[in-house]
């Protein structure tokens, strides 16, 4: 017995001196939900993980700047001149990049990176494809003008910045043709070999990825541009926030990507950790089935944007992690309306029902995502609608199934969140306030189309925004837009997000950009 | 005549084998069936785990007529059937990979852990039910079947829950989730897949500390469950032994008592332990799912997890005739065993 204990002590004494404090000193080493990246390949990454990878692996013709993003800079593309007509964009391209394979970047490599995203049409390929590109037409509309010149042509004279700022998106990343080739395999331009692998210029490449567990950056050497601080990034894979925290404040990692409020809350006296913020595009909205008998009523849309409590969910449950927000276009984004007409007023909201003949209320569903804070503020909603009389029934489920219902137009209300696809207003405009067909079998389906919202007279307004080349009057277009949708629409839009980042004391310099593909690690030191 | 008798053992031997081959195949057919129809029957759509929630009406058809979705459910059960046979167990969404690259990936950290807890299973949990058979009554024995008692009926995942507060938050004393620690992670090549074992061969003794370490509390954890439940077993075998007359005969005839236990009566428990061990080393790898889970270790567990979690379906089929082979494959190896060790059973 005796023996017995000594050897667990001596056990357990071996273990402590195992026990790590500090992470290395040119390491970054973060924690994060990266369970979303299903691939690596920029022409078919559409995920804010992936988006964050590729933003800090591959450079993109064009970049902006996160703080103000109507400042648009080249980043592959040196210099650009678009031709009177609006439709052709003559890119300079930069010289003296090279890949982290050795191979130098020219046209060539800026050609095939767009056609490729044409051409295999994965899901973000619609940013580029929206230009009218298809992949019979790529041969004339890209092309190689010289060994440092590319000319694209487009379909319609759209604001210039529209096409530009796609270019910023991940699609515009440039990717390493020789490489990429190198793989190909029964035609497939190198797709199954990128899926998870790397061919890009940026201040980081990919050392190793295993999905849903580990992704492992190494500084690039070749890169052309100021080179990364820090040799290494490890993201792992972590998704309770309480074990994102408790790794953050024992210094086992150096930064947590996805604390809630409460956790954040929990740190506030310890002095090793800080907090930054960053407003970022998504914005939280409930969706209204047209569908629905109650629904359709145009003082029942009306009365439920009244039965929001905005400021105390803003206090509460999303406690920093969001701001109030009711229209469909994020601040930072060009035209955004600031306007918050709704609070919490339900005698407003009983007025108006009685108006609708529906004094007694209704019943009605919300497919609700089981994750946090969807599932708070889904009962908090329940709990104001219930004062105008109305029983909010709660549908819980996975993501993927609430999804699978939105998407078939099955729903009632459907409480989501949404994030703009590139820094253009037209990305949320073409969902929000656009709906070409509201047929069943229609081409395409915007969020307009999920909720059966038939907008004639709005589609054409948003179209003719896209096409503004004066960017004031297109401000100001969308700013009329905007109003009209807040009062009309079937889309109670409540929240912008806030990307909170939870850091060592010594960390500094990590870029948080207003959307994923625009954090950056490489200034990052410790 | 003797030349008859080998044949007709022969064909014996061979009939035997066809009819354990049948019952595989079937095991496996009913196995595949039902979770293939689970898989189509959950309310969630693959095709968006493939295209996200924002793709293009034209694009989600495209995939999902790729993934041959749009076939009847006999005709897509048809088609994997005879693509598993072929020994391709289809592509993963999650990882983009061939499930069967990711499942010879995952699957050693399982076994390591799994093979751990078993060596402490039956290093700790056969001598204490030993001594517990033995000193009936006595205070080892309480602490034996207390300790029997809570490995049956508290949940894994709970107690590896205490176990990180404890001695990762609160007291500091061993590493928290993970394999290795997260910058130690890729450095060593998998030759064996087996971290230990890897950190050896590439003489990364640091890393080896490291794994080492990391591995203590998962393995413990298994190990207890595996222990609580082979001690009570092996207290109640040798009980059971104990009573019998070569036992009384032996120690009359003055054998020492440490041989009359030891040799003579847990001799006996081998064989009924040789199951017990088979049906803890299965029970271990479905722990394996939520103990692997807590302590985000890499193995088939998690990553069974995470594929069910994202409507991979592919890599959840996959793991599941991993795992069904390996509960079968240890099955007919303690049969196996069983009659080499006891000829009465040949």
């Amino acid at each position: 017995m005796k023996k017995l204990f000594l050897f667990t002590f001596a056990l357990a004494f071996f273990a402590a001196q195992l026990v790590q404090a500090a992470t290395p000193k040119d390491t970054l080493v973060m924690a994060s939900k990266i369970d979303d990246i299903i691939t690596l390949d920029p022409a078919e990454i559409f995920e804010f993980s992936g988006a964050e990878y590729a933003g800090n692996t591959y450079d993109r013709l064009i970049s902006y700047d996160v703080d103000n993003v109507s400042n648009i800079f080249g980043v592959v593309a040196e210099s650009w001149t678009i031709s009177d007509d609006g439709l052709t964009f003559t890119f300079k391209i930069r010289s003296g990049i090279t890949f982290s394979s050795g191979n130098k970047l020219t046209a060539d490599d800026v050609v095939f990176s767009l056609k490729r995203v044409i051409i295999l049409d994965k899901s973000p390929a619609f940013i580029l494809t929206q230009f009218g590109f298809t992949p019979e037409n790529v041969e004339k509309t890209i092309v190689k003008v010289d060994d440092s010149t590319v000319k694209v042509v487009i379909n319609k004279p759209y604001a210039p910045t529209f096409f530009l700022y796609c270019l910023t998106s991940t699609p515009g990343s440039v990717v390493d043709m020789k490489e990429v080739m190198a793989h190909e395999k029964d035609g497939d331009l190198g797709y199954n070999w990128l899926k998870t692998s790397y061919a890009g210029s940026g201040p980081y490449k990919l050392k190793t990825w295993k999905a849903s567990e580990t992704l492992n950056l190494d500084r690039n050497d070749n890169y052309w541009g100021e080179k990364a601080k820090l040799k290494r990034v490890i993201i792992r894979h972590i998704s309770e926030s309480a074990t994102q925290r408790l790794l953050l404040e024992k210094g086992d990692i150096d930064i947590a990507r996805n604390l809630q409020p409460d956790d954040i809350k929990g740190m506030a006296n310890n002095s090793d950790v800080k907090i930054r913020k960053k407003a970022k595009g998504a914005v939280w909205y409930l969706g209204l089935n047209q569908k629905n008998k109650y629904l359709q009523i145009p003082q029942v849309r009306q009365a439920l944007k009244y039965l929001i409590d905005y400021k105390g969910m803003e206090q509460t449950i999303l406690d920093g992690k969001a701001t109030i927000h009711q229209a469909f276009l994020p601040k930072g984004f060009l035209g955004a309306l600031e306007e918050t007409p709704f609070t919490l007023d339900v005698a407003k909201a009983k007025a108006l029902l009685k108006e609708a003949g529906l004094e007694n209320g209704f019943a009605v569903t919300m497919d609700t995502r089981n994750n946090e804070p969807t599932t708070s503020m889904a009962l908090a909603i329940q709990a104001t609608f219930a004062q105008a009389g109305i029983k909010l029934e709660i549908v819980p489920g996975e993501g993927k199934q609430t999804l699978t219902k939105y998407r078939a137009r099955n729903h009632d209300i459907y409480i989501g969140r949404w994030g703009p696809d590139y820094m253009d207003p037209h990305t949320n405009a073409d969902t929000f306030a656009r709906n070409p067909n509201n047929a069943d079998d229609a081409k395409s389906k915007p969020l307009a189309w999920r909720n059966a919202w038939d907008i004639p007279e709005m589609t054409k307004k948003a179209d003719a925004a896209v096409l503004e080349n004066d960017a004031g009057k297109r401000a100001e277009m969308y700013l009329e837009l905007q109003r009209e949708h807040q009062q009309v629409s079937p889309f109670v839009i409540m929240f912008q997000d806030i990307e909170i980042l939870s850091k060592r004391a010594n960390v500094e310099g990590f870029v948080l950009g207003p959307s994923f593909d625009s954090n950056f690690y490489q200034y990052t030191t410790k | 005549m003797v030349q008859m008798l080998t044949k007709r053992r022969l064909s014996k031997a061979a009939r035997q084998t066809l009819r354990l081959l049948v019952m595989v195949l079937i095991t496996f057919l009913g196995l595949l069936l039902i979770t293939f129809l689970i898989g189509r029957v959950v309310p969630i759509d693959p095709v968006l785990a493939v295209v996200g929630d924002k793709a293009s009406p034209e694009l989600y058809e495209r995939v999902r007529i790729e993934m041959g979705l749009h076939l009847p459910l006999w005709q897509q059960f048809y088609i994997y059937i005879s693509s598993v046979l072929r020994g391709d167990l289809g592509t993963s969404v999650l990882t983009a990979k061939p499930v069967l690259e990711d499942i010879l990936r995952v699957f050693p950290a399982t076994m390591e852990l799994a093979f751990t807890a078993t060596l402490i299973g039956i290093f700790v949990g056969i001598p204490l039910g030993v001594f517990s058979a033995v000193k009936r009554g006595s205070l080892l024995d309480h602490i034996t079947r207390v300790i029997g008692l809570l490995g049956y009926s508290l949940p894994i995942f709970w107690l590896a829950l205490l176990a990180l507060m404890f001695f990762y938050a609160k007291f500091d004393l061993l590493p928290g989730p993970g394999r290795v620690d997260v910058f130690y992670e890729d450095i060593v090549d998998p030759v064996t897949g087996f971290m230990l074992i890897d950190c050896i061969i590439a003489r990364e003794w640091e890393i080896f500390r490291n794994a080492f370490s990391h591995m203590i509390m998962p393995a413990t954890l298994l190990g207890y469950y595996s222990m609580a439940y082979l001690s009570r077993m092996t207290r109640s075998f040798m009980i059971e032994q104990l009573r019998q007359e070569y036992v009384l005969t032996a120690r009359v005839k003055g054998v020492a008592e440490w041989r009359v236990i030891w040799g003579h009566a847990l001799g006996n428990c081998a064989i009924p332990l040789i199951t017990v061990v088979a049906l803890s080393f299965g029970t271990l790898l479905e722990g394996s799912v939520l103990t692997e889970t807590v302590f985000a270790w890499p193995g088939l567990g998690l990553y069974l997890t995470n594929s069910l979690l994202n409507a991979d379906m592919n890599s959840v089929l996959g793991s599941t005739i991993v795992v069904g082979a390996i509960f079968l494959g240890v099955n007919m190896f303690s049969d196996f065993l069983y009659k080499v060790m006891d000829p009465r059973a040949r």
